[in-house]
């Protein structure tokens, strides 16, 4: 019987450079190098990416969506944040 | 939380799912939409898995280089797979330990199809066109099942998934375009597979019980019957083209409905295969089970070197 089991990692992978790391899955490994490297064969298989991040799962801290009322809900009735909400006069045709 | 506060989630949840809104890890789901949930994509991971058993046996006798690299290929994807669906299915609180355990144990199921023998070249045709064709249709819906990791993770399967179906159908075009030999050896794995194929797309929609809660999940978007026939009326023409013959006397088209009717399927196999007394349930388990246990101490020993390094370069920082 093991004594431990390896733990889980998440995986980020840039597609190609200008764009973002974006989540694409999650997979078990014993340390960082093997992370990155099963990273590799399973989410790159079809030069999916040319970047890769790998985070232990345990280090990523997440809201929660029970507290989403008052994490997300103030920005809503702020609508002088968004251009469309100022007047302008008909003559000024871009600003 | 009161059975009513409950009731109210739930009434909530369904509507969600009715306005097509996804279901993330940490939302509030009924007990019986995560137990659902863990049990289909974990049949479904453990059947990619166990899927690769039967074409993993053929890669060292391919009868080329462009077979052998298509094959292993197609068994690396399966293996991608697996861990893309494992991955899925764990972010609803289940580890991958508990989930192995109830495969190799015997409790979890995964496609009764992986129960049967291949024992010629010929099979790696039929498996990639018959049983990856019946896997695409039942697969494609799913990509926009209410569980938003399910539907993430399928979408990458079935993208991935069409080759498989192609490299197949061409090894069974090359055989039945062969000496009289092969075409012998693509009708023979035609006929061996065709039955078990149909009976992969799941119960009749009267005996299945799970059907109409999935329905309203957005599990299932399909019915089994819908999407068997589908199935049929796409594959029919494709044994047309080259030359190979149904194994069933009752195919016949049916102009008036514009689909094709077809035999009686022997459920009783079915339910025998699924049950464990299928030709290969057996050997399957015990590859799976020994590959697991023979590799402990490879993982064991990933696992020391990696406790070793750190501790040793916490030591080099102090």
């Amino acid at each position: 019987m093991s004594t431990k089991n390896w733990p889980l990692w998440e995986v980020f992978v840039r597609s190609k450079n200008g764009l973002e790391h974006r989540h694409c899955g999650s997979l078990h490994a014993a340390d960082e190098e093997m992370a990155l490297e099963n990273a590799r064969d399973v989410y790159t298989r079809r030069s999916e990416g040319v970047s890769i991040w790998v985070v232990e799962s345990k280090h990523i801290t997440a809201s929660n969506p029970e507290n989403n009322g008052e994490m997300f809900e103030p920005a809503h009735d702020k609508v002088y944040r968004h251009p469309t909400f100022y007047d302008l006069p008909d003559e000024v045709k871009h600003m | 939380m009161s059975e009513e506060q409950i009731k109210n989630l739930e009434a909530q949840f369904e509507a969600r799912i009715a306005r097509d809104e996804k279901i993330e890890p940490k939302d509030w789901m009924p007990e019986k939409y995560r137990k659902t949930h863990i049990r289909q994509m974990s049949q479904h991971a453990h059947s990619e898995i166990v899927g690769m058993l039967p074409e993993g046996n053929w890669i060292t006798r391919a009868p080329s280089l462009r077979r052998k690299v298509a094959l292993l290929a197609k068994v690396q994807d399966e293996a991608g797979h697996g861990l893309y669906l494992y991955s899925a299915c764990e972010t609803l609180g289940v580890s991958r330990e508990e989930l192995y355990e109830q495969l190799h144990s015997g409790k979890a199921k995964y496609s009764s199809i992986f129960n049967y023998p291949t024992i010629t070249w010929a099979d790696m045709g039929a498996i990639g066109w018959l049983v990856d064709g019946a896997a695409i249709i039942n697969q494609v819906p799913l990509c926009n099942t209410s569980y938003g990791p399910y539907a993430r993770a399928m979408v990458r399967v079935c993208k991935e998934e069409s080759f498989h179906q192609r490299q197949g159908y061409e090894i069974m075009i090359k055989l039945a375009n062969g000496t009289p030999e092969q075409k012998e050896l693509a009708q023979d794995a035609l006929n061996r597979w065709w039955w078990p194929s149909l009976m992969m797309l799941g119960p009749t929609d009267a005996e299945s019980i799970h059907t109409e809660q999935s329905m309203k999940w957005k599990l299932k978007r399909k019915s089994n019957d819908d999407l068997r026939q589908q199935f049929i009326d796409q594959t029919v023409p494709q044994a047309e083209l080259i030359g190979l013959t149904i194994p069933d006397a009752d195919l016949k088209w049916n102009e008036e409905k514009g689909v094709y009717d077809f035999g009686e399927i022997d459920w009783d196999e079915f339910w025998q295969v699924v049950k464990g007394h299928g030709p290969m349930n057996k050997e399957r388990m015990k590859a799976r089970v020994d590959a697991w246990e023979e590799g402990e101490w490879v993982r064991d020993a990933a696992m020391a070197y990696a406790e070793k390094k750190h501790t040793s370069l916490k030591k080099e920082v102090s």
